[in-house]
């Protein structure tokens, strides 16, 4: 049963990789800021499933840390990003 | 690696897969095409989370069937996404009310110091 999950897993590479390009297109594309921050948002979500996709086809446990990485400093941005839109400055005196 | 998991293990780890791809090509689907920025701010929520989840259960059987025991150090990932989705989706929605109410009354508080103009 290598196949089963072997194609499994680049099938949902593919749509992994399709769906960050459409996020990709949202963020050149949006009419507003806030709709290209959540591209942003879902990039960083949508390469994090990349990373763990290819982590479970390799059978490393080294993509498992590069992907708690990417989701903590992408919420860290996606929050700072938003605060700036929220407010005009990140970190308020 | 794949090559010794038994089948009752690869047919769910295949199944969440496929299902977790579909899902997270819909939330980006939805974010591409949807009209508003209010209607567009759900699809990649819902969807992004739900693949993220499917992944996980999919690594963890993986895991834990390679290695005889119960892995479950993924489960960080989910807890921090499920934590974190909602807080961001939040900010950016009240980002986006504000902003717009900042555009609809532009000169409501340009100058609230400085005394109107005596004519």
């Amino acid at each position: 049963m290598i196949d089963l999950v072997y194609w499994a897993a680049t099938f949902a590479l593919g749509c992994f990789v399709i769906g960050l390009a459409f996020a990709a297109l949202r963020l050149l594309r949006g009419p507003t800021a806030p709709d290209r921050v959540l591209a942003l948002d879902t990039m960083y979500v949508n390469g994090m499933l990349i990373l763990l996709v290819l982590g479970l086809q390799f059978g490393s446990a080294l993509y498992f840390d590069i992907a708690l990485l990417i989701a903590m400093f992408g919420f860290v941005g996606s929050v700072a990003m938003a605060k700036f839109l929220l407010r005009g400055e990140v970190i308020e005196p | 690696m794949t090559a010794t998991l038994p089948l009752w293990v690869s047919i769910p780890v295949a199944l969440l897969l496929v299902i977790s791809g579909l899902i997270t090509l819909t939330g980006s689907l939805g974010l591409l095409r949807l009209p508003t920025f209010y209607a567009r701010i759900h699809a990649p929520t819902l969807g992004n989370t739900l693949g993220v989840f499917c992944v996980l259960v999919a690594s963890i059987l993986v895991s834990s069937t390679l290695e005889q025991r119960v892995v479950v150090h993924q489960l960080v990932i989910t807890m921090l996404l499920v934590i974190t989705s909602p807080v961001t989706a939040m900010l950016l929605m009240r980002a986006a009310i504000r902003r717009k109410a900042k555009v609809e009354e532009p000169q409501d508080d340009e100058s609230p110091l400085e005394p109107p103009p005596a004519a």
